[in-house]
Formats: C-alpha cells, structure tokens, sequence
C-alpha cells in the first residue's frame, strides 16, 4: 500500500486530487474565516470554496500522478531517476492509461479521449436535435437547452477538434520528419492529462447548482459574469484545454524546426508538417488570449473586478474583441492540420506529386498572418466602431484566396494521376473537397458587411460553422484516422464497413446543414430552444438526418474498436506511400528508427523515375544519388 | 501538357452548371419579405454572390468529377501518375482571379454598405430599451412616451433606433427590414431603417440572453403617418425614469458612420 502511494499513478493521483481539493478548500475557508467573513459563500458566480479546489484538485492529480516528478527533483536539488525509459511505450493496454513519454502511446491516448468527448458531445447534439424537431419546448426546458447546445460546442471544439489533431500529429509528425520523438517527451504526456481534465471539468459542470454553463461557447458577458456556477467550470476547464494546446504547440515547433532528419530541408517537409508548424504558431501566439478572457470573467465573477461590468466602468465589448482575437484564428487551428492530412491522403491516393507544393506552403503561412486581422467579423451587428467593419471585411474575403489556392492545388494534383477510390480516407478527402468549398463560400457571404447584417445569429450561422467544422475539419480528421489507422494500430480496417461510415455521413451532413441556410436567411434565429412554427417541418427533417448521422457514427466506432482487435494484419507501407512514417514497421519499434533516416528528396515524388524521399539505415549503399526535382532541390 | 485536357468542354460544362443552379436558386425567395429600403440592396447583393458563388461551386466540381472521370486508376494498375509539380502560369491565374473576385465583393459591400445606412434629413428617433426578457420603446420626439412590447413606425421614413440594454447583450432584428443590431449595456448603438411595407412584423432578439432568449420578442407595426401620430397619441405612460438615466450614463461608442469619418 505506501509502496502504491510512493509510486506515480492512479492511486498517488487520486491521493493528489483529493490532498489539492482539500487544501484549496480549506485555504478559502481559513481566510475567509480570517477576514471575519462566513466560511461558504453561495452567491450564484461565487463559490470560492468550490472555484480554489477545481484549480488545486487537478494539479493535486497532476503532480500525484507523476507529470511533474522528473522535473520536481530537479528542481529542488535531488538526484534524478537516470532514464530508463520505463514510462516509453506500451507494451499492454494498461500502459495507455499511465503518464507515457512515448509520443506514440501519447498520440493514441489524445486520439481515444477525444473520441469519447466526440460521442459524448454528439449524445447532446441528439438531444438538442430532439428538442428542435418540434415547435415549443418537449424534452428539456429553456434553460437545460442553453446549457446543451452550449457545452456541446465546448466539448467539440476544446476536447475534441482541438486536441484530436495534435493526437494525429503527435502520432504521425515525428515519424513523418524521421525523429525519435518529440522534443520534450514529459511535457508532451503532461499536455496530454491536462487535457481529461478539462472535459471533466465541462462535463462536470451539469452537476453545479443552477446547472451547467449555458452562456453558449462564446460565454459573452456579461451574460457569463452573471452566471451561475457552472460557468467558472468552463472558465477552468478552458485553462486546462489552452495549457495543454500552448504547450503541445511550442513542442511541435520545437520538434519541427530542431528535430528534422539530415536532408529534410523546409522545402522537403510533408504538408501535414507544414500544416502543424502553421498551426502551432497560431497556438502559441492566440490561445493566451482566450485564456486571458476566461480568467477576466472567471474574476468579475468571484474578485468583483469589473473588467466587462459596465457599471463598474468596464467596457462589455472588449471581452468580444479580446475572445475573437483567439477564436478567430482558432478555427484556422481546428482546419490546417486537416488540410495537411487531405494534402498526404491525395497525393498518395492519386499518385501524384502535390500540384503546385511551394505555394500550397505558402497559402498556410498567408492563412496564419491574415487569420490575426480578420476577428472583428464576427461583430459586425456588436456595435463596435463601425469603421472597422470594412478593413475587417476586407481581410475576411482576401483570406478566401490561400484557401482557394488550397482547393484548387488538391483539385490539380488529381489530373494526370492515377486516382484510387478504394480506401475510406481518400472518399472523406475528396467529399471534404466540395463540402469545404460550400463552407468556404457561405464564409465570404458572411464576410460581407451588409448580408451579414441580415444572417448574423441565424441558422445560416449555425449552418456555416458546421459546414466548415464537420464538413470539413471532421471529414479531414475521418481521412486522417483511416489513412494512419493501419499505421497505429498495425491492424486493417473494414472498408466496406468504412464505405458504409462515409456515404452516411456525406448524406447526413448535407441533409442536416444545408436547409439550416434557407431557414436562418428566412428568419429562424440560432441558439433558442422554441422557434416560429413555420420551421417546423424544415426543423423535423434536419433531426431526422441528424440522428442518422449520429448512428452511421457507431458504424465507425464497431469499425475502429473491432478492426483494431480483430482487423488483418498491416503491412508496413499499405498505402504505398512516400512519407518516412511509411518505411518503417506497422506498428512502429518502440524509438521509430535503428538509425536516424536521410532525406534525399521532396515528399511526393510519385511517378519520378528513381526518386527518392528518404533513405533508411542499412540501405544507403545500394541507392543511387537521387534524381534531381524540383521540388525537392 | 494542359492542350490534352477539353478546356473548352469543361468550362461549357461549368458555365451550364453555373446557369442551372443560378436559375433555381435565383427564383427562390430565400430572405423572406421586403419591407424596407436596405432589404432589396441586400437582397441584391445575395443575388450577385448566389451567381458567383454557384460559379466557384461548379468549377470545382465540373474539376473533381472530370478528374474521377478521366484519371480513376484502373483496378489493378500499380503504377504513378505523371510527375508534375505544379505550373506557375496556373497557379498564378488561381491567386490573382479570385484575389480580383473577392476585391469586387468588397467593394461592392462596401457600398452597399453605405447606403443602407446613409442618414436622411429628418430622421425619426426611437429609443430601444431591452432587458431579461422584454422589449420596449421610447419617443423622444413625441413627449418621450413609452410602449411595452409593441412599436409603431411610420411608413417611408427613416427610423434611427437608438438601442440601450439594461442588463446583458440583446440584439435587435426585424427579418424583413434585413437590419439587426446588438444592444450593449453601457453604450448606446445605432440602426438605421426605413420601412416601405405597411404590415405588422415580428422583433426578434438575435444575441442569447438567458432560459427566456428564445421568447424575448416584440410586434412591430409600419403604418400611415397618419395611423402613428393617432397611435402615439393615445400612449399615455411615459419613459420610466431609470431607463431615461441609462441613455445619460450611456457612452457613445458606435456613433453613426457620418460622423467618425475624421475620427
């Protein structure tokens, strides 16, 4: 028993968990007890002695579970443990479920946990799309629905597009630059566990007095500083989430610009690198800026410090510039790493060299410096200074253009190749194509100040961020998922039971968000659980597509859980492809490589004669000096 | 290489597509209602992007489904396609021609833009006062006289709304005027409508405010001039006055365009 509680896991973490809760507990209470004050206060944004141990339990947890041992021995002057590498890896299913330095075990840990808040979001979505078939209000009432739609949107973005592709990437990106792992191996499994946390603490929120949030996911004040409870849950749980992203993010770049391969100039990276170095330079600079937003409601609310408090001198609108400043280029974080993966699953899957790479890199990087000028478009009817909606607009349409670059470069890489439709990866890339591209078009007509007057707040709001977030970042994650699944899990997946997946969702998807345009531009306002009965039909016939679309999900799910189980074996390289993540064993040896590989060349050179993208150990003699490209030069 | 391609066919194929769905979406209604001044300009300007934006859709799809078309692999074929790396000229003409269209929208936004919220010599004012979960409306033109719930405007003339909120974030739209505007408590915001349609008509707040958001709406009523003078006449409460003090405490921070130009 001491012996269990001296080692990090499970039990030392709960130990934490609840040592940190009772110490922030007891913390509130002794001062408030010091300061003459009664020792609960129960005023509905306050709660102190239930705030201080929502922040003090999980890092209990943290630290009991392990995150920070190597470091806290450090730094206190201990001796450290000498590396013996028995966090790395996993050798059975219970070594998924400990801190794990492998970035490997870690990618999978991310993949698995935001699948389950993906299910678990997706639960809500059935039940909002349950209350909406019907004019009036059936299943749950008013205030239930706001906290529904509002949590569901959280659990979506923050717990599961989010960290889904830092998942994907940590599996797939250090493989894919011919590293052994990640820069920081702890910090990496500490961004990891802070992540449960905060979909704990979201879903956690229901069981708050006055009920979960439900001051949407934009948590606007001061809606939000006069909320009961359950908003200071999503006010923690998104320090937790942005810790987890700003630190995943600066290990990227960190890998990325330091840990390439000999040979792998920028000019050689994968797109999905290209994609991760944008992404995370987005991270890195945006998120502290949520976070700042969170923590300035989370203090109206319990310090009284009238930051969005208008009475109090506070200016309302400045918590939307403030909060659009991230989530703004936050939705370029939840669709470039997808662009990468669509970029690797083409161009294997049709043969073919990406189509113009050198600027499709380019339109990534463009994509990063225009996403910082674009976050008043979302407050075009705020009331800001008015003057400021046409610079913004301005910037709103020019961004169209990377993106176009984007659609039209994947479209080029098609021609003239040799296109293979049989694995489910390649549907969901080439279904992601034109889906994106209505996403992408609804998005300029909200970009232009006049029509988005009229359509800002409506369904066609609602319909707009879905096409772009599941018709097109979920369509992507869906590809990346196949297309890696093999190399993840060294199993096959079914693809007749993935066809099944992915002409259920294409329909799904277009039946449940294309009549969301027509009834917002005809006058159906978003975020209400009643609605005029003249969209009463249109509203029945989304829920029905709705619920299909959520059970061709579990297609999936039996798919995934079953093939990963039972599936055939896979080889190393299924696909056929260049990437080095492809010239090693599936799954990968425990340090991915024998011996660092050299990079010889560009990443898609299907179709050159002798090409090469990289060499592996023991085979340099035999290889020629590699073809000249031009890409790869 | 591209002369192996039919160029010619597929732009047919997309300017038939274009025209097709052009055609239907272009017959379809999709705003609802006109019933002011800035909702055929806006109306307009959704028509112009249906025509661009079926144009962008039917090019990438007459590309995508040509390519599964012509370059699907055949079942067993192990080979890789051509290995071509881009070409400048294309990529070039896929930067500046959609950099060309998006500029043309802007421009014309802008505009747009500028008219529909041009004031007029004579406006008429009305205050907007909303909280958890009610509208109502003052007329400090006519004696400061106070509505609950209901709002009458002339008809053809310029109304500038001047919204103060007492508690959170509400938004005002009508549908059919296509206007809507957040009102921010702490500052006054403006919205500039001229209704051109008699009828009575449904205030919708837009910005969720709480369990009672989806219900928070009001009647609002464009009559004859005449009908409005004898409407206002007949309101006898006057502008309760804490709401009168939240206009004062107000800070003008969304002022109307004309007036921040050398701001």
């Amino acid at each position: 028993m001491v012996a269990a509680i001296k080692r990090p896991g499970w039990i030392r973490g709960a130990l934490g968990a609840v040592l940190g809760a009772a110490f922030g507990f007891g913390l509130v209470v002794a001062l408030r007890k010091a300061s003459g004050l009664p020792a609960f206060q129960t005023e509905q944004t306050g709660y102190p002695q239930v705030v201080v141990p929502l922040i003090s339990g999980p890092l209990g947890f943290l630290l009991g579970f392990g995150c920070f041992d190597y470091w806290l021995r450090w730094a206190v002057g201990m001796p450290t443990i000498p590396e013996d590498h028995s966090q790395h890896g996993a050798k059975s299913w219970k070594d998924y479920f400990r801190f794990n330095t492998d970035h490997k075990v870690i990618g999978i840990q991310y993949i698995c946990t935001t699948f389950f808040f993906f299910f678990i979001g997706g639960l809500m979505a059935m039940l909002i799309r349950a209350e909406l078939a019907q004019p009036g209000t059936q299943i749950v009432d008013a205030g239930t629905y706001n906290s529904l739609f509002s949590t569901h949107a959280v659990l979506m973005i923050f717990v599961f597009v989010i960290p889904v592709f830092a998942g994907i990437a940590n599996y797939v990106l250090p493989l894919m630059i011919g590293a052994p792992d990640m820069a920081f191996p702890r910090l990496n499994a500490l961004s990891f566990w802070m992540l449960p946390i905060a979909g704990l603490l979201f879903v956690g929120s229901f069981l708050a007095p006055g009920g979960a949030f439900d001051a949407g996911w934009t948590g606007y004040a001061p809606l939000s500083t006069g909320a009961p409870l359950g908003q200071s849950f999503f006010n923690l749980g998104v320090q937790f989430a942005g810790a987890s992203s700003i630190a995943t993010a600066l290990n990227f770049l960190v890998t990325i610009i330091t840990m390439r391969a000999p040979g792998m100039t920028f000019w050689r990276m994968p797109l999905l690198v290209w994609a991760n170095l944008s992404t995370s330079l987005l991270v890195v600079a945006a998120t502290p800026f949520i976070a700042g937003a969170q923590f300035m409601v989370l203090f109206d609310r319990a310090l009284h410090t009238n930051f969005f408090q208008f009475a109090g001198g506070g200016d309302v609108i400045s918590y939307q510039h403030i909060f659009w400043f991230y989530s703004h280029p936050a939705v370029y974080i939840m669709m470039l790493p997808g662009f990468g993966i669509i970029s690797e699953v083409i161009s294997t899957h049709s043969r073919k060299p990406i189509f113009g790479y050198r600027l499709m890199a380019l339109a990534l990087i463009g994509i990063v410096v225009l996403s910082y000028s674009v976050w008043a478009h979302h407050m075009f009817v705020a009331g800001m200074f008015s003057w400021l909606r046409v610079p913004m607009m301005i910037t709103t349409l020019l961004i169209a253009v990377p993106t176009g670059i984007k659609i039209f470069s994947w479209l080029g890489t098609l021609y003239f190749g040799k296109i293979h439709t049989y694995s489910t990866s390649m549907l969901f890339a080439l279904a992601f194509i034109v889906t994106f591209t209505i996403g992408g078009i609804s998005g300029v007509m909200l970009g232009m100040v006049p029509f988005d007057i009229h359509v800002s707040d409506t369904y066609f709001i609602v319909a707009h961020i879905h096409f772009v977030l599941f018709g097109g970042s979920v369509f992507t994650i869906f590809a990346g998922i196949y297309h890696w699944f093999p190399k993840m899990t060294g199993r096959m997946y079914d693809e007749k039971l993935g066809r099944v997946h992915f002409w259920g969702t294409l329909v799904g998807t277009w039946g449940t968000f294309i009549p969301m345009h027509w009834i917002g531009m005809d006058g159906m306002p978003r975020r209400v659980a009643d609605y005029a009965a003249q969209f009463g039909d249109w509203n029945l016939l989304i829920s029905c597509f709705a619920f299909f679309l959520g059970a061709v999900q579990l297609v999936f799910l039996y798919n995934m859980v079953v093939s990963w189980r039972f599936g055939p074996k896979a080889e190393a390289n299924p696909w056929r492809a260049k990437s080095i993540e492809w010239l090693v064993s599936s799954p990968p040896p425990i340090f991915n490589f024998d011996e660092i590989p050299r990079v010889v060349g560009g990443p898609y050179e299907f179709g050159v004669p002798g090409a090469r993208h990289a060499i592996m150990a023991g085979e340099g003699a035999e290889v020629e000096a590699p073809t000249p490209s031009v890409v790869g030069s | 290489m591209y002369g192996r391609l039919p160029i010619l066919k597929m732009l047919a194929a997309t300017v038939a597509m274009t025209a097709a769905i052009s055609a239907v979406m272009l017959s379809i209604n999709w705003d609802g209602q006109e019933a002011s001044t800035a909702a055929p300009k806006i109306d307009g300007l959704l028509n112009v992007m249906i025509v661009l934006s079926s144009l962008i859709f039917s090019l990438v799809v007459v590309m995508l489904f040509y390519a599964l078309w012509k370059f699907k692999a055949k079942p067993g074929d192990e080979s890789d396609g051509e290995p071509i790396h881009g070409n400048t000229r294309l990529e070039v003409a896929w930067t500046m021609i959609p950099t060309i269209i998006v500029l043309f929208c802007a421009g014309y936004s802008w505009k747009i833009l500028h008219d529909i919220e041009k004031p007029a010599k004579d406006p008429m004012t009305v205050d907007v006062f909303s909280q958890q979960y009610a509208w109502s409306f003052g007329y400090p033109g006519k004696g400061d006289v106070w509505s609950q719930g209901e709002m009458h405007v002339p008809l053809d003339r310029q109304i500038q709304f001047k919204m103060h909120s007492q508690d959170v974030i509400h938004s005002f739209w009508v549908p059919q005027w296509r206007i809507k505007k957040d009102n921010v408590p702490g500052i006054t915001t403006t919205a500039i409508v001229t209704p051109d349609k008699l009828g009575t008509y449904e205030l919708i707040c837009t910005e969720l405010c709480g369990f009672g958001h989806a219900s928070m709406r009001a009647k609002v009523v464009v009559e004859e001039p005449a009908d409005f003078r004898k409407w206002v006449a007949s309101l006898e409460e006057k502008v309760p006055q804490p709401y009168k003090e939240s206009i004062l405490q107000d800070t003008n921070t969304n002022p109307l365009p004309e007036n921040e130009g050398g701001a």
